[in-house]
C-alpha cells in the first residue's frame, strides 16, 4: 500500500487519515486499496484546475479556499416534514440522504418488490459486498479527473440500487440529496445495476433545507444498464444559491440498452454535472439538459458519448438560459470508436441570454474514427427570434408577453419531456418562479 | 374595409412597392397574383405590421383608422389576421395555448371577459373538426413538425377561431398537394361572410379554381399592372406573366 504523501496539493488532503477510518466499507480490501488509489491520486492534483482542458471554462479554486468539512453521522430530525414534502416525489420509492447519510426515517421504501434492492451503499458494502465489489469504480476511473478521485476516497455513503433482470418497476426510485448545514462537505457515491430487459425510472434531486447555505456537494453515479435494458433518468438539481455542486453520472450501455437522461441545473453558484455514456452495439442514449442561470451563477455540463460498437444511436439536446451576469458552459463530446460504423448521432445546444453581461461558452468536440457515420451537431448562442415575436404580435400578443412567452417556450420545451408528472409539476415551478412570467398563464397551460 | 392610396415602401433604399392603389369593400375577396419578386408578399407584410420596412409614401386606411400607425398586435385585435407563408415553429408553447392567448387577447381588447374554458374547447373541437385535423394537434407545440400542409391548415384553424374581419392569405397554396389545397379552401370558404374580406396572395392560378375571386390584380415590378375579375386568372394561367411584366416596364 502507497503512503499518504506528506506534501499535498490540496488542504482537504490533511484530515483525511483521521476521517478514513470512519468511512463506510472498514475491512474490504479492495475498498481499502481504491480509496487509498484515489486519495493519492487526489492530494497530488488537488481540485481540477482550469489549465486542464475539460475545466477550462470553471475555476472551482473557491472549494479549497472553504475547506467544507464532512459530517460524520446524520443528526437525528435534520429534516422537517415541511423540508421533505419541498422535494420527495410522493409516486416514488424515495431514497433520502441527508449531509451524504442514508436517512432511513425520510425515505418511502414500502411496497418495493422484494427483488429489487434499493440500501444505503454502506449497508451495501456489508449485504452486496461482492456486487458493489464488481461495479464501483467499473463506470468510472479516478484517473478521470480528480473530482472523481476525491469522491472515490471520501464518500461517506450513497444508494446502492439493483433492478433483477425483466423486472419493470411500477414507481420510479428517486434519490434525494438533502443538505441541512452549512459548511458541509457532502459526498456520496451511488451505484445503479439494471439487469437484462429490466426497466426502471431514477430520479435525483439536489436540494438544501436552508436558503443560502453554502457547502460542498460531490456525488458520482455509476450505472450499468445491461442487454436490452432500459434506464430513464431525472435530475433536478436545486442546490442552494451558495453551494458548490459536483455531479457525474457514469453510464455502462450493455447491447441494445437503451439510457435517457432529463437534467435540469437550477441551483449552485458554481455548478459542473458530467453525463458520461458509453454505447455497446445498437445501444441508445438520449441526452437532454436545460440549464438557467441567474444573478452570478456559474452552471457547466460537461456531455461525453463513447460510440464503441456499430448501430448506436445517441440524441442530444441542450439548452441554456442565462441572465444577469451567470455564466453557462457547455462541453459535449462525442466519439466514435473505428469500429462503431453505422453511428447515428446528433448533438445540439442551444443559449439564450437575456443580458448583455450574461456569458456562455459551447464546446462540441466531435471525435469520429469509423468512415460510415452520421454525425451532427448543431450550436446556437442568441437572443429571442424576432421572427417568432412578430408571429405571435399578429395573432394579438403584445411585445412584452411575447417575449415572456417565448421565454418560457424556450424552457418549457425541456420541462414538457418530464413524463412523471409530480416531477413535472415541481420543474415548472421552479421555471416559472426564475423570469419573468407576465403574460404566461399557469392555468392555460 | 380596407383603402391602399399610392402606397410606395422600401426595404433598405430599394423601392419595392411603387405606388399601390387597392379598394376592399366588406365581404369581398380579392386575389393579388404576380411573379416571384414582385413585391407580394412585401404587401402582406406591410398590412400586419412586419417591421424592417420603410414606407416612403402613401397611405393604408382599414375601417376608417391609420393601419400604419397600429403596432401589430393593435391589428390583430382590431381584426386583421394574416395567415403566414412560412408558419413559425414554437416549441414549448402548445397550439391551444396559443389559441387562447390569442383569443382573449383580443377579447380583452374589446372589453369582453376572458373565454369560459369549456366554451373555448368546444368552439376549437369544432373548428378542428371542419379543417379536418386530428385533435392531437392542440397539444402539439405550435407547428413544432408539422408537413408544410398541417402547418397552412393551423395557419386557417386560427383564422377560423380569431374570425378576423380582414384575411390576408400569404401564398397559403404554395406547397400544398391538392388534397391539403381542397381542405384549406373549404376552411376559407365556410368563413367566407358580407362583413369578412380576404385578401389572397398567391403565385398560381390553382387556388382560385377552389376560392372564387371577387377580383384579381396582377402586381409586377412593385405596381398593380392590371385588375379584372375571375377570368383574368384564366388568362394569366394561359399567357404566363411575361406580357404583363412587360407593360410594368413599360409604365
Amino acid at each position: 500500500m502507497s503512503s499518504i504523501n506528506a506534501v499535498t496539493a490540496s488542504r482537504y488532503a490533511a484530515d483525511y487519515p483521521s476521517l478514513k477510518a470512519r468511512l463506510p466499507g472498514q475491512g474490504l480490501a479492495w475498498l481499502e486499496h481504491l480509496r487509498t488509489e484515489a486519495f493519492n491520486t487526489f492530494s497530488q492534483h488537488g481540485f481540477p484546475s482550469p489549465r486542464e482542458e475539460e475545466w477550462r471554462y470553471t475555476n472551482v479554486s473557491a472549494i479549497e479556499k472553504k475547506l467544507f468539512t464532512p459530517s460524520l453521522t446524520i443528526t437525528a430530525n435534520a429534516v422537517s416534514q415541511d423540508d421533505l414534502s419541498a422535494y420527495q416525489l410522493q409516486d416514488t420509492w424515495s431514497v433520502v440522504l441527508v449531509d451524504g447519510h442514508f436517512s432511513a426515517a425520510d425515505s418511502l421504501l414500502a411496497g418495493l418488490p422484494a427483488t429489487v434492492i434499493v440500501m444505503s451503499m454502506a449497508e451495501a458494502l456489508v449485504t452486496q459486498a461482492d456486487l458493489v465489489e464488481r461495479h464501483l469504480g467499473q463506470a468510472v476511473h479516478h484517473d478521470e479527473h480528480s473530482f472523481i478521485a476525491f469522491n472515490s476516497a471520501w464518500f461517506t455513503d450513497g444508494v446502492f440500487i439493483h433492478i433483477p433482470a425483466k423486472q419493470l418497476l411500477a414507481k420510479p426510485i428517486q434519490i434525494l440529496h438533502l443538505v441541512t448545514q452549512a459548511d458541509v462537505l457532502a459526498t456520496t457515491r451511488n451505484v445503479v445495476i439494471v439487469d437484462e430487459l429490466a426497466e426502471a425510472t431514477l430520479i435525483e434531486t439536489f436540494a438544501a433545507t436552508g436558503e443560502s447555505l453554502a457547502y460542498l456537494s460531490a456525488a458520482v453515479t455509476e450505472v450499468f444498464i445491461a442487454q436490452n435494458a432500459q434506464l430513464t433518468g431525472y435530475k433536478l438539481q436545486s442546490e442552494s444559491d451558495k453551494a458548490y455542486h459536483f455531479c457525474g453520472t457514469y453510464v455502462k450501455q450493455a447491447r441494445d440498452a437503451r439510457f435517457t437522461q432529463h437534467n435540469f441545473e437550477f441551483g449552485g453558484l458554481l455548478a459542473r454535472n458530467d453525463t458520461h455514456t458509453d454505447l455497446n452495439q445498437a445501444a441508445e442514449c438520449t441526452l437532454n439538459g436545460l440549464y438557467s442561470g441567474i444573478n452570478r451563477q456559474h452552471i457547466d455540463n460537461h456531455t461525453r458519448i463513447n460510440h464503441l460498437q456499430p448501430h448506436a444511436i445517441s440524441r442530444e439536446l441542450y439548452k441554456g438560459i442565462l441572465d444577469d451576469r451567470a455564466r453557462g458552459v457547455f462541453q459535449g463530446r462525442v466519439i466514435v470508436a473505428e469500429q462503431a460504423q453505422k453511428t447515428d448521432s446528433q448533438m445540439n445546444n442551444r443559449n439564450l441570454l437575456l443580458s448583455n453581461d450574461a456569458e456562455v461558452d459551447t464546446k462540441p468536440q466531435l471525435e469520429i474514427y469509423a468512415d460510415d457515420v452520421k454525425c451532427a451537431h448543431g450550436m446556437t448562442v442568441g437572443q429571442l427570434d424576432e421572427k417568432s415575436v412578430f408571429y405571435l404580435q399578429s395573432r394579438g400578443v403584445d411585445n412584452d408577453t411575447a417575449r415572456n412567452m417565448l421565454t418560457f417556450a424556450f424552457a418549457n420545451e425541456m420541462v414538457d419531456k418530464i413524463t412523471v408528472r409530480s416531477l413535472h409539476d415541481q420543474v415548472l415551478e421552479h421555471v416559472l418562479s426564475r423570469f419573468p412570467q407576465e403574460g404566461v398563464n399557469k392555468e392555460w397551460l | 374595409m380596407l383603402s391602399i392610396k399610392n402606397l410606395t415602401v422600401s426595404v433598405n433604399d430599394k423601392q419595392i412597392l411603387k405606388g399601390i392603389n387597392l379598394e376592399i369593400k366588406a365581404g369581398e375577396i380579392h386575389a393579388i397574383m404576380g411573379p416571384n419578386g414582385s413585391g407580394k408578399s412585401t404587401l402582406s407584410h406591410i398590412l400586419s405590421g412586419k417591421s424592417g420596412y420603410e414606407v416612403t409614401g402613401g397611405s393604408v386606411t382599414y375601417q376608417g383608422k391609420d393601419l400604419l400607425e397600429m403596432p401589430p398586435e393593435i391589428r390583430s385585435r382590431e381584426g386583421v389576421f394574416l395567415a403566414f407563408q412560412y408558419p413559425v415553429e414554437i416549441p414549448g408553447v402548445s397550439n391551444i395555448y396559443l389559441l387562447k392567448a390569442a383569443l382573449n387577447a383580443m377579447r380583452k381588447h374589446h372589453g369582453q371577459p376572458e373565454v369560459d374554458a369549456m366554451d373555448f374547447l368546444t368552439l376549437v373541437k369544432h373548428k378542428v373538426k371542419l379543417l379536418e385535423m386530428d385533435e392531437k394537434f392542440l397539444y402539439r407545440a405550435v407547428n413544432e413538425g408539422f408537413s408544410g400542409g398541417e402547418k397552412k391548415r393551423n395557419e386557417i384553424l386560427q383564422m377560423a377561431i380569431l374570425e378576423p374581419k380582414l384575411c390576408i392569405l400569404d401564398e397559403t397554396d404554395s406547397g400544398l398537394d391538392i388534397d391539403a389545397l381542397k381542405i384549406v379552401s373549404e376552411g376559407v370558404n365556410s368563413l367566407r361572410s358580407p362583413e369578412r374580406s380576404f385578401v389572397m396572395v398567391t403565385h398560381y392560378q390553382r387556388l382560385l379554381d377552389y376560392i372564387k375571386p371577387d377580383f384579381v390584380h396582377v402586381l409586377a415590378h412593385g405596381q398593380i399592372v392590371k385588375s379584372g375579375g375571375a377570368e383574368l386568372a384564366l388568362e394569366l394561367e394561359e399567357k404566363g406573366y411575361s406580357w404583363l411584366e412587360d407593360l410594368a416596364v413599360a409604365q
